[in-house]
């Protein structure tokens, strides 16, 4: 056997609590937000067995309030926002540019640390308070409770810094700890989305922080800020609210799209169709979602030259990823396409978002927004985008980037089982919400009239599908960690940098470090044969 | 004393340029904190422009000025503690970052007095007096006047504890250069945010 792997370097407990290992840490991050998505599954079930009929089914209304908050905080903030992120981003980002951590590793442990923290104040503030404003805590809902919402509020600001470091940490990396010989434009493109998604968390997050803040101010000591009945205004809330969660989406979905496009050169064994394209639709989602705030305040009062605007600059970003579904789609054509699980969450994220993104185009649309505002149909459309882009995304990096994390293969059968599952069941939960929408069913009630009936019965039993799908995927991912085969440093053949280490990868990383001028798309050319071969499809 | 290189990093100067790197994108963070704050002083300000006008008015001008000019002497010190520790002379380094300490408390001080001067007069955020007795303008400008500065002050308070770390670590002569660089920068963003507090609340008095 060769060097230790990261995992066997050092053993017990506290070399795993005080690890300043990115990928250890990348891995402490993996187990504490997939408890998040657990919880916040579990909190959705609630909900869809709620909606089973009208009137009370299994709840009354006050809880379903606070149902589809502890749903919203915590998928959001608790799991959307971390996931890809702070797990494969601290495992892979350092690996990508060929360095043996990040710039700032202590701050990496606390900000891991901080977010554990912040969760825990985040999910005991809204048990003990019952925050029922839903997660968007709008005032006057937030301000007027009877409730006390200020420990949420403090949890949700603590786990922004744990987002601001992590963003830090990233940024600094890409800029000071290149390889030698590693250009930016040879970055992989999963290195780019971490790049730009830092971005907005660093420079996002500190006004959700500020806003927050005042909110507190305001319920805690009535300083009137947002207060209506303070003089202040709420519609101003709302704006400074967005101006975060609005770019928010994109911390979401950024991370997903570098996913995709690893997975897509990889399993088609081609560089992607345009690397530049993707790389400045990135920067540009980046850059044009700090500016595309107000599409959801269309019916907030507004004027129509501002909801012309806020609409316009929105397609920009419908545009940029066009670009991106386009490139992908090119990179797919005349490649060898190697069938694994993977592979198939691609094909489904690339359904899913195409549908969730055009659905998208349809809400910017301020004429159309006025029709299905606030109704099912935005809950169906984001998400599409959320659990149909991001969390497919995640579900195609667990089983692409397994066998590199822990050095075993998962179980090919089971991994196509749930990932079917995972699909229909998502279409089955969300397509009768698109319907209900339209027919006008209003988002977070728990009462609705006896015709939609049969379109929520139908969204129950898909989301059961969901979770059975969902369900299984840890259950045989624990099996693969002690049982599943030994794999060798590349089993997918890609030429991707972290691919040409061991599997698991030693601690510092690279045994000895590969040839970084070597491009991570390099599939022509002599160069190739090196990479192992067995049971692959035979390239172009 | 030697550098410790830490193993992510193949050279000292690679490890400087990260902890300063890292550094400026924290201000950028910081920016934007502040950020969300003259937005909303921004929008308070185009709906009640009287109000405010009337708000600064009642600020105490030479108060806000003799405050800015302490501030201003205190980054040129830390300016020059930076460039002692360059020359690696700690003593200069731990006596100026000292003296731009003496004259951040000083502001602290000045900024105390200004606060208990207000609430004497009765300008104390979210009380019923104040509801009842302003219009909606004065009111957010009281409020907008507590938190901006508060926070600013918050972070005069944190970075007094930076510097304390650099003069303590200085006398021991075992503060690295990224080190002060990274705490001065630190200093001089609450200079200049600072400098954006002073007109929007001690200069600009004239309303519309």
């Amino acid at each position: 056997m060769s060097d230790p792997s990261y995992l066997t370097e050092q053993t017990g407990v506290r070399s795993w609590l005080l690890t300043r290992d990115h990928k250890r840490i990348g891995v402490m991050f993996f187990f504490a937000t997939a408890l998040a998505l657990l919880l916040g599954g579990i909190f959705a079930l609630l909900m869809r067995v709620e909606l089973l009929t009208p009137q009370k089914t299994i709840v009354e209304a006050g809880t379903y309030n606070r149902l589809f908050t502890l749903h919203g905080v915590v998928m959001v903030w608790l799991f959307m926002i971390p996931s890809i992120p702070a797990t494969f981003g601290n495992f892979f980002l350092p690996m990508m540019v060929g360095a043996r951590d990040v710039a700032f590793p202590r701050l990496n442990l606390a900000s891991f640390y901080i977010y554990v923290v912040g969760a825990i104040v985040t999910l005991i503030g809204m048990f003990v308070g019952g925050t029922d404003t839903g997660w968007t805590f709008y005032v006057p809902y937030s301000t007027s409770g009877a409730f006390g919402i200020v420990p949420v509020l403090i949890g949700v600001f603590i786990l922004g810094w744990s987002t601001i470091l992590t963003g830090i940490n990233f940024i600094t990396t890409v800029h000071i700890l290149r390889a030698k010989g590693l250009r930016w434009m040879k970055l992989p493109l999963f290195v780019w989305t971490m790049y730009a998604t830092s971005i907005i968390q660093v420079l996002a997050t500190p006004v959700l922080a500020i806003t927050l803040g005042l909110i507190g101010i305001d319920s805690y000591l009535g300083w009137g800020i947002f207060d209506p009945s303070r003089g202040g205004d709420p519609v101003l809330f709302q704006h400074l609210f967005w101006f975060y969660s609005h770019p928010a989406v994109y911390i979401m979905i950024l991370p997903a799209m570098g996913v995709v496009s690893e997975v897509v050169c990889s399993f088609a064994r081609k560089p992607p169709l345009s690397y530049k394209a993707i790389v400045y639709s990135t920067l540009g989602i980046a850059i044009v979602g700090f500016f595309t705030w107000g599409h959801h305040m269309f019916t907030a009062g507004m004027s129509t030259f501002d909801a012309g605007a806020f609409g316009a600059l929105s397609m920009f970003v419908a545009i940029f990823s066009a670009i991106k579904v386009f490139t992908w789609t090119g990179t797919l054509y005349k490649g060898s396409i190697q069938f694994a699980t993977p592979f198939v969450y691609i094909l489904a994220f690339l359904f899913l978002f195409m549908f969730g993104g055009m659905t998208g185009v349809a809400v910017a649309t301020t004429s159309l927004d006025m029709h299905w505002h606030d109704t099912y149909f935005v809950v169906a459309h984001f998400h599409f985008i959320m659990v149909g882009g991001t969390l497919t995304a995640y579900l195609a990096a667990i089983h692409y980037w397994f066998p590199k994390v822990t050095g075993r293969m998962y179980p090919e059968r089971a991994g196509l089982t749930a990932a079917a599952l995972v699909f229909v069941g998502f279409v089955v939960t969300f397509v009768p919400q698109f319907l209900l929408g339209n027919m006008g069913m209003p988002r977070r009630y728990y009462d609705y009239p006896a015709e939609f009936q049969p379109l929520h019965m139908a969204s129950t039993g898909g989301a059961f599908l969901l979770a059975t799908g969902l369900t299984l995927v840890p259950i045989y991912c624990a099996w693969a960690v002690f049982r599943g085969t030994r794999v060798d440093a590349n089993p997918w053949g890609s030429a991707g940098f972290e691919w040409r280490t061991t599997s698991p990868p030693p601690k510092e990383n690279f045994g000895e470090l590969p040839d970084f001028e070597r491009s991570p798309y390099d599939y022509g050319g002599p160069e190739i044969d090196h990479v192992e071969e067995a049971g692959e499809a035979v390239h172009g | 004393m030697a550098e410790h290189v830490a193993e992510q990093f193949d050279t000292a100067e690679r490890q400087r340029a990260a902890a300063k790197f890292g550094m400026w994108v924290f201000l950028a963070s910081e920016l934007l904190l502040f950020g969300g704050l003259f937005a909303i002083y921004g929008a308070y300000r185009t709906r009640w422009p009287e109000d405010f006008a009337a708000g600064v008015r009642e600020n105490a001008l030479y108060l806000g000025s003799l405050n800015t000019l302490l501030l201003l002497t205190s980054s040129l010190c830390v300016a020059l503690g930076v460039g002692a520790v360059r020359k690696g002379r700690h003593r200069a380094q731990a006596v100026w970052t000292a003296l731009a300490m003496l004259l951040g408390l000083a502001f602290l001080g000045f900024k105390f007095l200004e606060y208990r001067d207000h609430l004497s007069h009765g300008l104390i955020p979210g009380s019923v007096k104040l509801a009842a007795d302003t219009d909606p303008g004065r009111a957010a400008f009281v409020t907008l006047y507590y938190t901006m500065t508060g926070l600013h002050a918050l972070h005069v308070i944190i970075g007094l504890g930076v510097l304390g770390v650099c003069v303590f670590r200085g006398a021991r002569r075992s503060l690295s250069e990224q080190a002060m660089e990274a705490s001065g920068l630190y200093w001089h963003l609450v200079d200049v945010i600072w400098i954006f507090l002073w007109p929007l609340f001690y200069l600009t008095y004239g309303g519309r």
